[in-house]
């Protein structure tokens, strides 16, 4: 009798929502308050620069081959005086093209090529969208977490 | 005379205003409270707090294309948008928001004009309302737009009856339907609210089928219906409707106010010996507390209860309302005649 009044429901449901109002909120508010990736998370592919100044990378080519978007071109160059003979004189990832599979990343010998935690994206042609060296290059210890987790995963 | 003229003048510019901004602040209101409720944030970006938010969705409406379909009726179809939002904003003419005020040796009541039948002039207008809604929903050339115009006017004139019904429960005590000398009837303790809580609750509900807010929403149950009577609507004769249905929200928690919950009386506010000028505008604010309140209670009840289904709505109105509200009048009538 007393449900078929809906009464003590209706009062069960307003009292629920009043209750919900005044919980935390999950909403991130999201350019000042940004997310933090996992290790595992594959942002935008980066070159390893080792802290002493010299690039990882042998221009060897693989990641170019191995791209299943041909995101990547590489040129080698040579200087036979350093102790890294090997360098890429060009190196550039078009990020309309990249699809963030990691396969760069899995198939480098040298580990130069890693996927970084940096997932903000923006450009506002097509010219900008294609990142060069300068803009691929990104320290060791700035990128510390992402290779523990690979010695340790892969 | 011609100062007559100017102080309704002002007092009606006065309402209108207010009563726009307040129809703003409650799309905000329930943007915000919805959220809360959901654990969100809701619109915190446009101003403090996204508190222009009302403002910047009223440009960008203004700016949208107003589409028409093709075969639709329409003169009918720029009428209807109309309509609503005439009733809407005509229904608070009536409604005292304070009782009178002496500004430069002149006595002004706070009410655009107190008719000796205020409350069937109320329930007269509430019910053109319905005109709005079906003649959208039968001009579009819409299925949807249709079904929903068919089922306001079904639902408006079900719960209409009963709305009404309840009101004579008021007007019984009052004996007035004036709706200053209803407020003023209801003195100290004896709001409307205590006197007749089964009156209150039937007129609460109806209110709700009346505004089409949720859970009585069928006209516009998107699930089923898309948009239901303004499906076929864009840009400001959306704004229109939308206008419409808050401003209708915000009279109908005035008229329940006036009605049930006091109007501006505060308890005993008169035996406190401020002076007059201060009495009249903490009432006035009072008044708006108590709108304020409802007009939330609206939205709390959208957001909590589910929509009913339409035979439900059906069988609430005319099987468990209409019942109710004559014994309400009945109970009502017995009363008074023995107290007299």
């Amino acid at each position: 009798m007393l449900e078929k009044t809906y009464i003590p429901q209706i009062v069960g449901g307003l009292w629920l929502t009043f209750k919900q109002m005044f919980k935390p909120k999950v909403t991130r508010q999201y350019p000042e308050e940004k997310w933090t990736p996992p290790t595992a998370f594959r942002g935008r592919p980066v070159l390893v620069m080792a802290d002493n100044g010299v690039e990882r990378c042998v221009a060897c080519g693989l990641c170019s081959r191995v791209c299943p978007a041909l995101a990547i071109e590489v040129q080698a160059n040579e200087v036979p005086t350093l102790e890294k003979e090997r360098f890429p004189e060009k190196f550039e990832i078009n990020m309309l093209r990249c699809i963030f599979c990691g396969f760069c990343e899995e198939v480098c010998p040298e580990e130069a090529i890693v996927m970084s935690d940096e997932y903000i994206l923006t450009f506002t042609s097509q010219d900008e969208a294609i990142f060069g060296k300068e803009k691929l290059f990104m320290s060791e210890r700035r990128l510390k977490r992402r290779l523990e987790f690979l010695h340790e995963n892969v | 005379m011609w100062i007559e003229l100017l102080i309704s003048t002002i007092k009606i510019g006065l309402v209108i205003n207010v009563l726009l901004v307040s129809v703003a602040y409650a799309v905000y209101a329930e943007r915000r409270l919805s959220a809360f409720m959901q654990n969100r944030y809701g619109p915190n970006r446009v101003g403090y707090e996204g508190l222009l938010q009302p403002f910047a969705d009223v440009v960008k409406l203004v700016f949208k294309e107003d589409i028409v379909p093709a075969k639709a009726n329409k003169p009918i179809h720029t009428l209807a948008p109309m309509i609503s939002i005439f009733v809407a904003l005509t229904t608070i003419a009536v409604v005292p928001f304070g009782h009178t005020i002496e500004l430069f040796g002149r006595v002004i009541p706070l009410q655009i004009t107190d008719v000796n039948v205020g409350v069937l002039y109320i329930l007269a207008l509430t019910s053109l309302g319905v005109y709005g809604i079906t003649l959208s929903g039968w001009s579009s050339n819409s299925k949807y737009s249709l079904f929903g115009g068919i089922r306001s006017s079904a639902q408006m004139i079900s719960y209409e009856l009963s709305m009404g019904l309840a009101v004579v429960g008021v007007v019984l005590i009052t004996g007035s339907l004036s709706l200053q000398d209803i407020v003023l009837h209801q003195y100290g303790w004896k709001w409307n609210l205590v006197l007749q809580p089964l009156g209150f609750i039937i007129f609460l509900v109806a209110s709700f089928a009346e505004t089409n807010r949720s859970p009585f929403d069928l006209p516009e149950a998107e699930p089923e219906l898309v948009g239901g009577y303004h499906t076929e609507y864009s840009s400001m004769k959306f704004a229109l409707f939308f206008l419409a249905e808050y401003a209708n929200m915000i009279v109908a928690s005035t008229v329940i106010t006036t009605l049930y919950l006091g109007g501006w009386q505060f308890p005993y506010l008169q035996t406190f010996g401020l002076p007059p000028m201060v009495t009249t505008i903490l009432q006035v604010l009072v008044f708006c507390g108590k709108v304020a309140f409802l007009v939330c209670f609206f939205i709390w009840v959208r957001w909590s209860l589910p929509r009913f289904r339409y035979d439900q709505l059906m069988n609430l109105g005319w099987k468990v309302m209409l019942p109710l509200s004559i014994l309400n009048i009945v109970v009502t009538a017995i009363v008074v005649s023995l107290l007299k």
